[in-house]
């Protein structure tokens, strides 16, 4: 079975600290890292391949040539092969056109069983790329995928668990088709010393707008509807009271407070 | 005539609140605009009552569509059925819920009709000269506001962050029309069989809506056992909230993961988040910066959680919670004796 997992590589969260001043964030422009919740989706991908006895498991990335790294860090981890979507003409896309390329991409990969995404990306947070890709390729989309119970290869069905505001929904999806994993999906495996060895080694592919023959007015800033048009930090605006509940009548008058703002805020029973 | 539309959910033959908020959402964008408000519903057992209520609630059209097929949420299903519509009358803006079907319906959708798309707005608005819709939403863990807005393609799509707003005041006067939509060729066409859902699970002993929850009532590695965490579900009990927990205590195995809120969990806005032995970090406040009020309640008084918050006590949280917990039976006794 060919699964292919597209993979972003965002700004660390650890390399970032809070400005106590105005409470936003600082970030150290270095340290960029494969995004956190990727790795839930290659770690499925890593399974499914494994349980199915072949296969191979292809990462994704569009991004600039630094990107290569989150491919590394994916081979390091077993999978097979990875390939950088890398062009200028990439440059400056929202998710209508990230999703264009990365599904231009996984065309070219076919045949193909499943595609598996993070929930979303901790930067832009906007959970739009995996439904993207499915649109654009036609195929079944579940997301927040919390368990796979079931493959049938023969009929050509997967089996998952997606978690939803008030509960499990259970759907069976012809493949090939695209899931989006939240975390629970499974414990993530550290890199192998023989994955390290082949990662050091790995040579990646490349792919830029040529190769994937999308139109030139579908990519990048200029294929996307989207523009941002301004960004603001939020001061802390919450001049928030702290009392010390250091003794015994602290302890009372926080619980004052507290019982106050809950009675203010109307959701006492 | 253009229109603003909004998405009505509608699951497991209810219709869902968050559909009444999102037409608080829409109404003073139609009226910036001078143009009519919709409300679509997909699904199967739409009633009267229900159409009633969301023109109460602000619609001046209903389209239903209703189907035994629909019953359940597809998204390529759905997402057939509202590119027909969408192409059919051509609507200026297009707004759901960000709800786990409203993320998944939309961007599917924006693909197939080629919108822009905005994800979790907390602010939209019309710009006065242009007409466009300036959409704001979080960013990089609620650390920066992005306004984006589509200046070429309709319609204009968002997703808007479910209770940032509060539904409106319903008016049992206000009169709309409902549109039947017909189950004709066209639409059936639209049905897309390569998802069968075969069921539900949510009997799952540990379950949480923490999305749909007016307070959540968070614990963190500072509870120091999983035992511990009854006495949040003792102080939550008494607001019909709901437990949240960190990273720290997921991982711990205190709690399942449906009760993380951060980065790699939840995002929440309750109209109160207590937040007991949580530090506050970084990842974890990404989840909970649009809660409307803040408690926290941490021994260390450095805790980054202090400082987001409307109410910080520094003290110990198996001191501080019992305390309250009391203090709010005791209001609860003294309300009755009163009556
Ligand atoms: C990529 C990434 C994603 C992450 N995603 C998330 C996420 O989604 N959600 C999340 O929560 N974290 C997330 N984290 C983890 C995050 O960085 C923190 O480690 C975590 O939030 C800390 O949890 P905590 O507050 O329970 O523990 P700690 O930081 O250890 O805080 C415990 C607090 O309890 C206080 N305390 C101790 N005893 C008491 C007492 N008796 N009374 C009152 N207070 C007491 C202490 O003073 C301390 O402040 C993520 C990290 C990374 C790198
Ligand atoms: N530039 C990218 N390259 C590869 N995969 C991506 C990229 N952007 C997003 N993705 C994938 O889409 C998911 C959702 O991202 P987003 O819609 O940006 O929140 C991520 O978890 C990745 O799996």
């Amino acid at each position: 079975m060919r699964i292919v997992v597209p993979v972003k590589q965002v700004p660390a969260t650890d390399a970032v600290t809070m400005d106590p001043e105005t409470g936003t964030m600082v970030r150290s422009a270095a340290a960029s890292v494969i995004n956190p919740l990727d790795l839930y989706a290659l770690e499925a991908a890593l399974r499914l391949r494994d349980s199915s006895g072949d296969g191979d498991v292809v990462a994704l990335t569009m991004g600039p040539p630094p990107a290569e790294a989150v491919l590394r860090e994916a081979v390091s981890l077993g999978c097979d092969r990875g390939i950088l979507l890398s062009d200028t003409r990439f440059g400056g896309a929202d998710t209508w056109a990230t999703s264009r390329v990365l599904a231009a991409a996984i065309e070219r990969l076919k045949p193909i069983d499943l595609v598996i995404t993070g929930e979303r990306a901790t930067d832009g947070d906007t959970a739009q790329v995996g439904p993207g890709i499915a649109a654009w390729l036609d195929i079944p989309l579940a997301t927040y995928v919390a368990h796979v119970t079931g493959v049938d290869g023969a009929a050509a069905t997967v089996t998952v668990e997606r978690l939803v505001e008030d509960g499990y929904q259970i759907v069976r999806l012809s493949t090939p088709a695209l899931l989006t994993v939240v975390k629970e999906i499974a414990p993530l495996r550290l890199p192998t010393l023989d994955g390290v060895m082949r990662a050091r080694r790995a040579e990646f592919e490349r792919w830029g707008a040529v190769d994937l023959a999308v139109p030139a007015e579908e990519l990048g800033l200029k294929g996307s509807p989207t523009r941002v048009v301004n960004i603001a930090t939020p001061q802390v605006t919450r001049e928030g009271e702290t009392i010390d509940a250091g003794d015994e009548a602290g302890v009372a008058q926080a619980a004052v407070r507290i019982a106050d703002l809950l009675e203010d805020a109307g959701v006492v029973r | 005539m253009s229109f603003v539309w909004t998405i009505a959910e509608h699951h497991a033959g209810r219709l869902r609140e968050v559909a009444l908020e999102v037409l608080g959402r829409g109404r003073p964008l139609a009226d910036a605009l001078g143009t009519r408000l919709a409300a679509v519903v997909i699904g199967h057992g739409i009633t009267e009552q229900d159409t009633g209520r969301l023109i109460a609630h602000g619609a001046d059209e209903v389209y239903v569509v209703d189907d035994p097929r629909l019953a359940d949420f597809r998204c390529e299903s759905y997402s057939g059925v509202l590119a027909h519509l969408i192409r059919t009358w051509s609507p200026e803006i297009v707004l759901a819920a960000a709800t786990t079907s409203g993320r998944t319906l939309m961007p599917h959708l924006a693909i197939r009709v080629h919108a822009g798309l905005t994800a979790d707005c907390t602010e939209l608005a019309i710009e006065p000269d242009t007409g466009n819709l300036l959409q704001t939403r979080p960013a990089i863990g609620g650390n920066i506001m992005a306004t984006i807005k589509t200046p070429r393609h309709r319609p204009q799509m968002a997703t808007v962050r479910p209770h940032a707003s509060r539904p409106p005041q319903p008016d049992p006067d206000r009169s709309g029309r409902v549109i039947a939509v017909p189950m004709d060729t066209q639409l059936e066409a639209c049905l897309d069989d390569r998802t069968q859902v075969l069921g539900y699970r949510t009997d799952a002993a540990d379950f949480a809506n923490l999305e749909d929850a007016d307070v959540v009532v968070t614990g963190g590695r500072g509870l120091k056992r999983k035992e511990n965490f009854a006495l949040l579900e003792e102080l939550a009990s008494r607001l019909g909230g709901e437990i949240g927990a960190t990273r720290e205590a997921v991982d711990r195995g205190w709690i399942g993961y449906p009760h993380q809120v951060g980065l790699s969990g939840k995002t929440i806005s309750p109209r109160v988040y207590i937040g007991a032995g949580a530090s506050g970090s970084i990842q974890h406040l990404a989840g909970i910066k649009t809660s409307e009020r803040i408690v926290s309640i941490n021994l260390d008084p450095d805790a980054p959680l202090h400082r987001v918050a409307d109410v910080a006590v520094v003290g110990d949280l198996f001191e501080v919670v019992p305390a309250l917990i009391a203090e709010l039976d005791r209001r609860r006794g003294a309300a009755r004796s009163g009556d």
